[in-house]
């Protein structure tokens, strides 16, 4: 048992200063790993559709005719499945999260 | 006889992480019943096995709750490797079991500082937290993500921890261990905490045993249940005893779960000094046919698993009976004889986990 | 090493199968219900190393007795299985009476199988 255990942890802290930091104006420490959101190398995308069934959400729609490849980024959960199962390995995470937006928006992208 | 009235309690309350509902029968401030309402958060996460193959269900697994999910996600993957009798390899095997301890001490963590919080004390719920970030931030690095990981498959895991990673698993947990103790001194010995948790909440071990309590609610009442013992993943190859406390008050629950806290640690670091090389996952081919049950140690207690698979990708059935189903009863008769400014202490030291309750 | 057994009994013995089961101090861990054409219903037990379930195979009018008289937590697991699966069973000591989960669509786990 110690006397003034936590009014000595509370002065230490006050030194200190404090432990969080303003985010968004700071930036977020991130880790080589760390899951923020999916991006697509369009120029090696073959079109198969492997990612689109495999997605358990349904985030992500596939159109061969038109070669189009377009993400709904508020529903997806980053669990890296796609990543996993495209053939050409053209789907990478990036660390970094998605931008809040004030709509929702599907992002297309096209290889002609 | 005094006055009866009934007065309700949630399902918005400051103490409370998820909501439920209890309708408590007072004579006077003392309360001598109460009846529980649940289902705000149902979801019918097992009727998803209809919609989503049995490999996307990993996923959604892992998402039945946000404390204890990599727990959820491990054992799942491990009854379908029940059914289809996959052997997992050994190191991944003793990787499943560190992230697993590490849940169990961030689980831990969070609850000492929800109850720091119930009795008022907050700076001690804020510096608890605090030492918790150390051990999200391990998490972060090794599975990319704080909370949901999705890093367990059917098989075994998908990502490795090197070495360099391992020492600094060890130098960390040192680090907090030290501080730990500063602040588990004050859960233990400060006046306040010990006038507010001794005493109170009473379950005796024939309660116990009769109502089906399990984890610590249970191992705080003197009933000696641990699935750990069994030896499933990494287990039987650690030297493991659980925490047992006689009394059955709230004091005793809590000091199971910091004990379990700091025998977390302990086992993380025998588990790091053992681990041998090898792959980390094994390929598999076909769908399970046929079921099983398994039952595996969470922070909160027993949890049962049941799937059943009839040869095609997608299940028949996917059941979890969670611990908190189980501690609900037992949770009722401690309510019994305590007074209205105890209800917010006591509801929190079951650790109810709500989202893991009604899935 | 944990030993498991399932073993299949007939409806009209259940109460005096989990009475003997009481007797030899088994603990209730769940009841677990599946619909797959039959409703089969597992009441799964556990001693020390034993982990034994009790399988019961009915179709959807049977009436079964309630254990909650005997093991007292019983009765949320019934409640459960009653509203998601329409299984009628009569002497449960606390009813909800179809309201626990208070779902907008009755017995989910049934009539989705069925329009499929």
């Amino acid at each position: 048992m110690s006397f003034f255990s936590m009014a000595r942890l509370l002065f230490k802290s006050f030194i200190k200063g404090p432990e969080t930091i303003l985010y968004p104006l700071e930036a977020k420490p991130v880790f080589a790993k760390t899951r923020g959101k999916i991006l697509i190398d369009m120029e090696s995308c073959i079109f198969c559709g492997s990612c689109e069934r495999r997605c358990p959400v349904g985030a992500i729609k596939v159109n061969r005719a038109t070669k189009e490849w377009s993400i709904d980024r508020f529903s997806c959960i980053q669990c890296g499945y796609c990543c996993e199962v495209c053939p050409k390995k053209c789907l990478h995470i990036d660390n970094y999260y998605t931008e809040p937006s004030a709509e929702m928006k599907r992002e297309e992208y096209q290889n002609a | 006889m005094g006055k009866r009235t009934i007065i309700p309690f949630g399902p918005q309350h400051p103490v409370l992480p998820e909501p439920i509902h209890l309708d408590l029968v007072l004579e006077d401030e003392t309360v001598v019943g109460a009846i529980p309402r649940i289902g705000y958060i149902h979801r019918g996460l097992e009727k998803l096995v209809e919609k989503k193959d049995f490999q996307q269900y990993t996923y959604v697994a892992e998402r039945i709750c946000g404390i204890c999910s990599f727990m959820h996600g491990m054992g799942y993957c491990m009854t379908i490797e029940k059914i289809m009798q996959i052997e997992v390899p050994a190191r991944a095997e003793f990787l499943r079991t560190i992230w697993a301890e590490l849940s169990r001490m961030h689980s831990h963590l969070l609850w000492l500082g929800l109850t720091a919080d119930a009795f008022g004390f907050e700076s001690l719920f804020m510096h608890t937290w605090r030492l918790r970030e150390k051990v999200l931030d391990i998490f972060e690095e090794t599975t990319g993500g704080r909370v949901i990981f999705s890093v367990c498959d059917i098989g075994g895991v998908k990502k490795d921890i090197d070495d360099n990673m391992l020492a600094k698993i060890v130098t960390v947990l040192t680090e907090l261990e030290q501080e730990l103790k500063t602040l588990t001194d004050v859960f233990l010995h400060d006046s306040s905490v010990k006038h507010r948790t001794c005493g109170v909440g009473v379950l005796s071990k024939q309660a116990a045993v009769a109502l089906g309590a399990v984890g610590p609610t249970a191992r705080g009442s003197g009933v000696a249940k641990d699935m750990r013992t069994y030896g499933y993943a990494a287990y039987s190859k650690l030297d493991f005893t659980p925490i047992i406390e006689q009394q059955g008050d709230a004091y005793a629950r809590m000091k199971v779960r910091i004990g379990e806290v700091f025998q977390a640690a302990r086992l993380i670091k025998a588990a790091i000094n053992l681990i041998p090389e090898g792959p980390i996952n094994v390929r598999y081919k076909g769908n399970p046919t046929g079921e099983a049950f398994l039952r595996i140690e969470q922070p909160r207690g027993t949890v049962l698993y049941y799937v059943k698979g009839n040869g095609t990708k997608f299940l028949t059935r996917f059941r979890a009976r969670t611990p908190t189903f189980a501690n609900v009863p037992a949770l009722l008769e401690t309510l019994k004889g305590s007074s209205l400014a105890d209800v917010p202490v006591l509801v929190l030291t079951i650790d109810p986990c709500i989202s893991c309750t009604e899935r | 090493m944990i030993t498991e057994q399932i073993k299949t009994i007939a409806v009209e013995t259940l109460v005096q199968e989990v009475t003997s089961l009481k007797q030899t101090e088994y603990d209730l861990v769940a009841i677990t219900c599946t619909y797959d054409e039959m409703l089969e219903l597992s009441y799964s037990f556990e001693k020390e190393q034993e982990f034994l379930h009790l399988r019961l195979v009915i179709d959807r009018g049977t009436q079964l007795a309630s254990i909650s008289q005997l093991y007292a937590y019983a009765f949320l697991y019934e409640n459960e299985i009653k509203e998601l699966f329409d299984v009628k069973i009569t002497g449960i000591t606390i009813d909800f009476e179809n309201q626990l989960y208070q779902i907008a669509e009755k017995t989910p786990f049934i009539t989705n199988k069925e329009e499929s």
